[in-house]
């Protein structure tokens, strides 16, 4: 009886991977969790969703613009892409790096319609937050030093959008890269303010997502947090940067 | 050579004279008439400012107009080098640490660009202190990586300021070096001096303690307990020592721009063998005079000016001691002229004078529960002599001197040392556990305390490797097991 449920979990496990792989997305459970503007009892509930493994690749992204050709280089209007969109390209269809490195330099809205191709969308904030909490082990791992300090120096370290997708950790839903090569779009990157004065948006005043919880952030965890909310604040729509990525998610079907 | 230099030098400060004098010959009768408010004071013509990396400071304001002067900086996150073998990846404004500096006087109007490289990975602002505006200009800076971002202000109080960046992590920023000094001079400039200079001290944090080898990132939870690994001049250790130091002339006034970046530390200014003749206290209007030691707060300036009048090494050092001789908080200021025995007549007297009593201080030993991370051991006697090198770089040569020759009367010399060179277990042991008392080194008597070191037995092995095979020594190869022997007797 104890073999036959360990084969039959062994079996299903199996389906699960090869199943897992074939969508190339994971299961992130839901739950409750509590973003870094938040207070106590503005725990943030998210649903169930699926969210791809890797992030979008160079190789994947050209296909994407040959398909779509008003996301070439050459075409794209100016109110969609600033001029640094795919800058290191040496031609439309010409990426430069290595082919299953994260694609950068895109912008909010070329990414945003990548995924709507595929029948996808971005992940929001919350979705991508909770989704990166996870390590190897925990879903949450937020209060685990070595988890902060590897995030931290990987914030710290040049250079590392040139890598292949799935060559960092790969966390406890199946997805690798949240932390470590790039950073990525949200579908509402812009909503938590971020004036740029960061020390202004410690002001209780400023209570639209914005709390006192902010103040006394000497957690590690929120450093690490601080600094994405940072970069998202310094983003619009139709700015690209080389350490700039981003992956689709979508909503379980019933 | 070096006289056509020279000339060639004196031609273009004549040319720039002429050019002054050009300049203020034909400037209009704004040059007479006093504001009572400086955001009165109009401005003509644009300017680039002039920015340069310390220890230098931009060409004095002189009697120029206020200008528009456009400030083009931009940022750069690099990794560079803390101490020989310990590499840090710092986060600059302008490339260096601290960030170029910036010079103007009251009135000018600053149109500041600032450029936030596109391989950076993180977005930047700058908040200067010397803007009366909200954040100081932070939030109209806030930069996104392959961005570039215009704000200007008017500079109304002189002073010299501190700028930095102000983008959550505020700390980890500040901490990875991004910040510098603006100084505003008063109308007509300051008083003209011989040699200006710019330094600025910053305390770092990295998970390897001092002098620990490979690439070290920064540590948050240190910097949380401002328990600094380094306190550094001008970014790194030895920035300003050796061949870096600034010198100057017998006789000559010396003007030093300081300022203090922190993230948490606030600096006990002091030059050692020198009195500070004036003090812009706190980089202000109020005028000190006859100073020792001068506090730099973090996030603050100041300016000190001295006369040097004998020649010498100067050693300009954190007060807070240990900071200087542990964790790199070290400049110097070389002075080269005519001795004045007037002033300073050295050694005319030495004696024998034995108290009871005296101890040898110890440093503390790694002995406690936490379990250092494993050392990178010398697989070579080519990596030996390296790792060996840097440490003597590290922990020696405040002393012993980079080419061991010792100073004379204090330290003694290392190179072609007889005392070194007869017997290899005392010197271990002397490494070990220090030394006080009179010894003769090469004829010459000593009388001075060596604290005992608190060194690995690899890392004495490859010290005292690098000692002994530099300097006409004896040759002999020093190894771990060597050392062992000599803490378990």
């Amino acid at each position: 009886m104890k073999f036959l449920s360990t084969a039959l979990l062994l079996v299903f496990s199996l389906f699960y991977e090869v199943n897992a792989q074939n969508n190339n997305m994971a299961l992130v459970e839901g739950g409750v969790y509590l973003p870094l503007y938040g207070t106590e009892d503005k725990l943030v509930k998210v649903d169930p969703f699926l969210m791809d493994i890797h992030p979008v690749t160079n190789e994947e992204f050209v296909k994407f613009v040959k398909e779509n050709p008003r996301w070439k280089k050459s075409n794209v209007k100016r109110l969609f892409a600033d001029k640094s969109y795919l800058n290191s390209w040496t031609s439309d269809t010409t990426f430069t790096g290595i082919k299953n490195a994260p694609v950068n330099n895109v912008s909010w809205f070329a990414a945003k319609n990548y995924c709507e191709c595929q029948g996808k969308r971005l992940p929001t904030i919350d979705e991508w937050e909770y989704a990166a909490m996870a390590n190897k082990d925990v879903p949450d791992a937020r209060r685990i030093k070595s988890y902060n300090q590897y995030i931290l120096n990987w914030y710290e370290t040049p250079k590392t959008f040139n890598k292949p997708v799935g060559s960092t950790f790969k966390n406890y839903y199946g997805i690798y890269d949240l932390h470590g090569l790039v950073w990525e779009w949200t579908e509402d990157f812009n909503s938590v303010l971020i004036s740029g004065e960061s020390r202004k948006d410690v002001d209780k005043d400023a209570n639209l997502f914005c709390g006192s919880a902010a103040i006394g952030a000497s957690d590690l965890m929120n450093y690490a947090a601080f600094m994405r909310f940072a970069f998202r604040g310094s983003m619009k729509a139709r700015y690209s940067s080389q350490n700039l990525g981003f992956r689709c998610v979508s909503d379980l079907k019933n | 050579m070096r006289t056509t230099i020279k000339k060639q030098m004196v031609t273009k400060m004549l040319v720039g004279v002429g050019v002054i004098a050009l300049l203020t010959s034909c400037v209009n009768d704004q040059s007479d008439k006093k504001y009572d408010d400086a955001i009165d004071i109009p401005v003509n013509q644009e300017m680039i400012a002039e920015l340069t990396a310390p220890p230098m400071v931009p060409t004095p304001v002189g009697k120029r107009m206020a200008k528009k002067l456009i400030v083009d900086l931009e940022i750069q996150e690099r990794e560079g080098e803390m101490t020989s073998g310990v590499k840090y990846v710092y986060w600059t404004f302008g490339g260096t640490v601290p960030g170029s500096f910036i010079r103007t006087r009251v009135g000018d109007e600053i149109e500041f660009h600032l450029k936030n490289h596109p391989d950076n990975k993180l977005p930047h602002n700058i908040d200067l202190h010397s803007v009366n505006g909200p954040g100081g200009g932070a939030e109209s800076s806030f930069v996104a990586p392959g961005h570039e971002k215009v704000f200007s202000f008017k500079v109304l109080n002189p002073g010299l300021y501190v700028y930095h960046c102000a983008t959550a992590p505020v700390g980890m920023h500040i901490a990875n070096g991004m910040y510098g000094l603006i100084l505003v001079e008063p109308e007509g400039g300051l008083p003209p001096v011989d040699k200006e200079y710019y330094i600025m001290q910053g305390d770092f944090y990295t998970e390897g303690k001092y002098g620990e080898r490979g690439l070290q990132a920064f540590d948050m939870q240190k910097a949380i307990d401002e328990n600094a690994d380094y306190v550094v001049f001008n970014g790194h250790v030895g920035a300003m020592t050796g061949d870096n130091a600034i010198t100057a002339e017998v006789g000559e006034t010396v003007r030093l721009f300081v300022g203090n970046g922190g993230p948490n530390l606030v600096s006990s200014f002091h030059v050692i063998g020198e009195i500070f003749d004036k003090v812009y206290v706190e980089g202000g209007d109020l005028v000190n005079e006859n100073v020792q030691t001068t506090l730099i707060p973090a996030g603050g300036a100041a300016i000190v000016e001295f006369k040097v009048e004998v020649p010498g090494t100067f050693i300009l050092v954190d007060h807070s001691i240990f900071r200087a001789f542990n964790k790199g908080a070290l400049g110097m200021l070389k002075v080269q002229g005519e001795e004045n025995e007037k002033v300073f007549a050295g050694e005319i007297y030495d004696g024998i004078y034995l108290p009871e009593g005296s101890v040898i201080q110890s440093m503390p030993t790694s002995g406690g529960a936490k379990k250092p991370k494993e050392e990178i051991k010398a697989l070579s006697f080519e990596e030996k002599m390296k790792f060996g090198k840097d440490k003597y770089m590290a922990t020696c040569v405040a002393c012993h001197q980079a080419n061991g020759q010792g100073i004379p009367g204090a330290f003694p010399p290392l190179a072609n040392a007889d005392y070194l060179n007869d017997d290899v277990t005392r010197a271990i042991d002397i490494v070990l556990h220090g030394k006080s008392g009179e010894i003769t080194v090469n004829g010459k008597k000593y009388n001075s305390v060596m604290t005992a070191q608190a060194l690995s037995d690899e890392d004495v092995a490859n010290v005292l490797t690098y000692v002994y095979n530099s300097w006409d020594n004896n040759k002999t190869n020093v190894t771990p097991e060597m050392v062992k022997a000599v803490r378990n007797r």
